[in-house]
């Protein structure tokens, strides 16, 4: 039985997102007995809907509403109106990621412990650690039936797969492996294992990949307690005299604009437009935006060292084939300042359909050595970098002073420059990719630069003391009480992991506390 | 292919009859553009057939691919064949037939070897014409379902049961 809760009813927690931030964390709390009301943007779409076509779905599932770029970063040339590759649909992201679940290393919560004084960089230890995190991250990697966890097998390795294990290993590196993927192996939670079909970014077809679209949302729906509103974009959280947030004004289909009531907000729409919602909440009493005392809203926006390396080889390899993340290079995620840099990187498989491939190997480029490229595209083999990259203050979501979204509100600037660090981990992480793939045979190698980004991250940290971040070691704002961010924005630092498993961590801890603090009426 | 029926079963002969100029590899006819060999043909609506047939060659300099036919660069620019777009596209074309001109060739279509027009195409690199035309073929070349298999490509597999049992790691050359 759906539940249906009345725009007046100001008990209900209020939820704007419904990704593995908001689509998990409406879930946990609908399973403990919280009326939850969630709002998202997208449509919905399950899996029959799911297009296993580049474009087409990129069509169908992204996020295109008008956003600006600027910066020394490359995607800001490339793809000036479009920095963030991510979904705007009823579980959000967990619909276009690749299912990579990585815990932080137990020093990638301790960034400025361990990294000491990186000129340039903001960075701040998390008041949270791996032995805190250590059971949140069980209950999120059964959620998500994590491959080599508890008792889920590893997946086979597909063609893209062995080349890049062949190439590594022939360089010395042992961490190789088929990896931790919230992608079934075996059937488990009614849904079936991996069929080896490609298009994990386009939404999975048969629902071996976890995604909150079809899993946390109908299972909270179930419950009676959660209601889910799609096509309804948020334009503004109100507060009361006393500070407190009262409930957010959206806009639905029609463009019909209503206002939800609630007893508490919870803030998960990905690290762009979280932080905006929040500047765009500027009232008399909080000028500066929503929760920004520290003014670090919308600052230290992070994305992950990132970028490719594609290789040809002599004979076809079919990288589409199967799993599009099948696996993983771990050495160089370590922390080894001896290599020029601090901080380490993953090393993903990963490929792209023919499309993609030419919208992507090389942006802007053109002629012979780019065609001479395409036309080995069955002879490629792929991988991504993911690096943990530095904050900095200066890379920030702030609004647009001349251009505005549809519902004529202030879009939002993604600045980004990359930091030195970050420019000697993707030279290195272009190297080593390069070495391996030579090892394993290719003829030609390519330094792919970073596609729009999906790892968005950092925009309102989480901190010890209110001077430092946005929100405290609960995702609560230090500012605002009963006002939560419950999405990647909450990062204090990047680590070198894919972010959604520390999300749906996170979240499942934010539930617990939140219920908790609501049956002790502290909310 | 927007072939129209009227061109099909034409023969070279009956092509290049009705063609008043010849090009190095297309045939400019009177409001058409075809290929020698009559695989096909391309009825101009609003764009002179010469500035098409420029436009088509454009295209295969910038995306070459050899194993690739006329035919799917002619689909990936005839949706610069209308009203709106014609204006910018013949003058981009005039002034891409005025650098040609600049270096000593008749016009872009007249410089035989692909590299002189390559150094022309590069002279203009940075124009808005160049880059609407290049990165309109990102997607209206490559997104043509009938050109991935002649790449190799085999696009969705859901239909048939993913790769599981098709070879997702068939590799055996490794």
């Amino acid at each position: 039985m759906v539940a249906k809760f009345d725009l007046n009813d100001d008990s209900v927690v209020l939820i704007i997102g419904t990704g593995a931030g908001g689509g998990v964390l409406a879930n946990e709390l609908a399973q403990k007995g919280v009326k939850v009301v969630a709002l998202k943007a997208g449509g919905r779409y399950l899996p029959e809907d799911y297009i296993n076509d580049e474009w087409d779905a990129f069509g169908q599932l992204s996020w295109l509403d008008a956003r600006t770029t600027s910066g020394d970063w490359r995607v800001a040339q490339d793809f000036s109106g479009l920095p963030a590759w991510i979904v705007k649909a009823v579980g959000g992201t967990t619909i276009h990621w690749a299912g990579a679940s990585l815990r932080f290393r137990p020093h990638e919560w301790k960034a400025r412990t361990t990294y000491g004084h990186v000129a340039g960089a903001n960075l701040l230890d998390w008041p949270i650690d791996a032995e805190e995190m250590a059971p949140w991250y069980e209950k999120a990697e059964a959620k998500l039936g994590v491959t080599r966890t508890g008792n889920f097998p590893g997946l086979p390795g597909n063609n893209n797969y062995k080349v890049l294990e062949k190439g590594a290993l022939a360089l010395g590196y042992k961490e190789v492996s088929t990896g931790r993927m919230a992608i079934n192996s075996v059937e488990n939670d009614d849904r079936p294992a991996c069929q080896q079909t490609g298009f994990c970014f386009q939404g999975c077809k048969w629902g071996a990949k976890w995604s909150a679209a079809y899993t946390d949302i109908p299972k909270g729906e179930a419950t009676g307690n959660l209601e889910v509103r799609s096509n309804a974009q948020v334009l503004r959280i109100e507060h009361d005299e006393k500070g407190r947030v009262t409930g957010a004004l959206y806009a639905d289909r029609e463009g019909n604009q209503h206002f939800q009531k609630a007893r508490v907000v919870c803030v998960a729409g990905n690290s762009i437009e979280s932080p905006r919602l929040l500047l765009n909440s500027a009232s008399e009493m909080f000028p500066d935006g929503l929760a920004n005392s520290s003014g670090q809203v919308g600052r230290n926006y992070m994305r992950h060292v990132t970028g490719s390396v594609y290789g040809v080889f002599e004979k076809p390899v079919r990288m589409w084939r199967g799993t599009t993340m099948a696996g993983i290079v771990q050495d160089e995620a370590r922390f080894d300042p001896s290599r020029g840099f601090v901080g380490g990187y993953e090393l993903e498989t990963l490929s792209l359909g023919l499309p993609f491939m030419a919208a992507f190997l090389d942006p802007g480029g053109w002629g012979r050595g780019f065609t001479s490229a395409m036309d080995d595209y069955e002879r490629m083999a792929g991988m991504w970098i993911v690096g943990e990259d530095m904050p900095q203050e200066t890379n920030r979501i702030t609004l647009s002073s001349t251009v505005k979204d549809q519902y004529v509100l202030p879009a939002p600037n993604v600045h980004f420059d990359d930091h030195p660090n970050d420019i000697a981990m993707r030279s290195h992480a272009y190297r080593q990719g390069e070495a391996i793939y030579r090892a394993a045979g290719a003829t030609r190698t390519f330094p792919t630069p970073p596609y729009p980004s999906t790892h968005n991250l950092g925009t309102n940290r989480m901190s010890e003391h209110a001077r430092d971040g946005v929100v405290n070691r609960h995702g609560q704002t230090h500012d605002i009480p009963n006002l939560f961010i419950s999405d990647g924005s909450q990062f204090t630092t990047g680590a070198a992991e894919n972010p959604t498993l520390t999300i749906v961590a996170l979240a499942i801890r934010q539930a617990d506390h939140i219920s908790a603090e609501l049956s002790r009426q502290n909310l | 292919m927007t072939t129209k029926p009227n061109w099909r079963g034409m023969t070279r002969r009956q092509l290049i009859a009705r063609s008043f100029a010849a090009g190095t590899t297309l045939i400019v006819g009177a409001g058409f553009v075809a290929a020698p060999n009559a695989a096909w043909a391309y009825e101009a609506a609003a764009l002179k057939p010469e500035t098409l047939a420029t436009l088509i060659r454009m295209a295969r300099d910038i995306y070459p691919h050899d194993h690739i036919g006329d035919a799917f660069y002619v689909t990936a620019v005839k949706g610069y064949d209308t009203a709106e777009a014609a204006a910018e596209i013949e003058a981009g074309i005039a002034a891409l037939n005025a650098a040609a001109q600049g270096a000593g060739h008749a016009s872009y279509l007249d410089a035989a070897w692909e590299d002189d027009r390559v150094a022309l195409l590069r002279g203009m690199e940075k124009s808005a014409f160049f880059q609407k035309i290049r990165g309109g073929l990102v997607t209206g070349l490559y997104n043509q379902k009938e050109l991935w298999p002649l790449f190799g490509y085999e696009g969705e597999s859901f239909s048939h049961g993913g790769y599981i049992d098709r070879g997702f790691d068939d590799i055996d050359w490794l």
